[in-house]
Formats: structure tokens, sequence, C-alpha cells
């Protein structure tokens, strides 16, 4: 359900950029996991554009369709008290208004 | 604040795994929300913002299909294609039409 290019925000990243996930804690239907926010990561790719399904949930139209990224965190970054290999990463697909360009 | 659902990352034991056969009442639900979807009277973002809303000890007690069926409900009920008053009507004839069954 990539939204058509015309009514797509467009991409702010590409792949290898570093981003961080905004902390913010509004009431809504939310599709940022409450563990990844506030956490820096590097873009692994760009999936495509959809509607926003934050506003989908409240049965708006969600366009202009959102950027979606995979975002690839070190679990270290994630869990204070990670024990596993320092190598270890997860990857979550997180929409663009959630993201802002890490320093 | 985390919502209830949104429980990534907590304590949460063992994973038990189990498997069951669908009970027929599960399948209806599960075709409901097909119709419905196709209908364009609920959509998938809806149904999940309704199971996240189920209050924490009902959403712990309730099985899949049971939060399916009451957050298909709530969305038919927001978006007015049903009642309280014809759904709680309804349910009484329900009730009524199985008690006059387990009689017999």
């Amino acid at each position: 359900m990539s939204g058509p290019a015309t009514d797509a925000i467009p991409a702010r990243f590409k792949p290898g950029d570093r981003v961080t996930v905004r902390e913010a804690y509004p009431l809504g239907h939310l599709r940022t996991p409450f563990y990844a926010r506030g956490a820096t990561g590097v873009v692994e790719r760009l999936c495509g554009a959809f509607a926003n399904p934050e506003e989908l949930a409240f049965n708006r139209p969600g366009l202009p369709a959102q950027p979606l990224y995979r975002v690839r965190f070190r679990q270290a970054e994630l869990w204070a008290d990670y024990r596993g290999p320092a190598r270890d990463t997860i990857e979550i697909e997180i929409y663009q208004h959630w993201l802002e360009a890490a320093p | 604040m985390r919502s209830h659902h949104d429980m990534g990352g907590l304590e949460a034991g063992p994973v038990v795994p189990s498997e069951h056969d669908y009970a027929p009442w599960e399948k209806r639900v599960d075709a409901l929300m097909m119709l419905l979807s196709a209908r364009g009277l609920l959509k998938v973002d809806e149904l999940r913002r309704n199971i996240e809303a189920i209050g924490p000890e009902a959403y712990d007690r309730m099985s899949y299909y049971e939060r399916w069926i009451t957050s298909i409900t709530q969305t038919l009920l927001q978006r007015g294609v049903l009642t309280s008053d014809e759904l709680g009507r309804r349910m009484e004839e329900m009730k009524a039409r199985h008690a006059a069954e387990q009689a017999q």
C-alpha cells in the first residue's frame, strides 16, 4: 500500500543516517514502541511511504503518506542491563514523524 | 505514559506455546473482520486502537478473539453502524433464545 509519490511526504533520511527516536508520550494510537523512544540508531533502509496508521486508527485518511524506515539499534542502546554480545542489534520499523537527525 | 499493551522489554516469564483448534465462534469473528474491512466499515488500525483501549485487567483476562470482538463492537459503535441500545436488546434476545433452547 505504498502511497503515490505525489501524495507522500519527502524522505528526510537515507540508509546510514543516524537518527534519534523522539521522546514523546502523547495519547492516541502510537506505532513506536515505548522502549525505543529516546534511543539513537542507524537507518537500515527506507521501506516506502504509507498512510499514517496513527491517523487511520481514528478513521482519518492519514495522508500525505509518511515515509517508513527500518532503523537498527544496538541492543545495549535500548536495555541498560543488556548482557549479550556488543554486536547484537534489533531492527524496528519507525515512521519519519517519530525520527530526528542524530548529531 | 506507557500503554498497557506496549509491554516490549518488561518481565513476562517463560513463553508457554499452546495450540488449539479454533472454535466456530472464533472463525465467525475472523470472517466478520474480513467482511467489515472489505466493505470499508472498519480499518485494521481501528481494530488495533480499540484492542489497546481495553482496560488492563480485561485485556489480560481476554483471549485473542475475545479482544477482537470487543474491538470490532467498539469500532461499529464509534462509527454509528450499531447503537448500544440495538446491541443490548439483541443480546437479551439471544440470551432468551439460548435459555429456551436449553429448556427444551
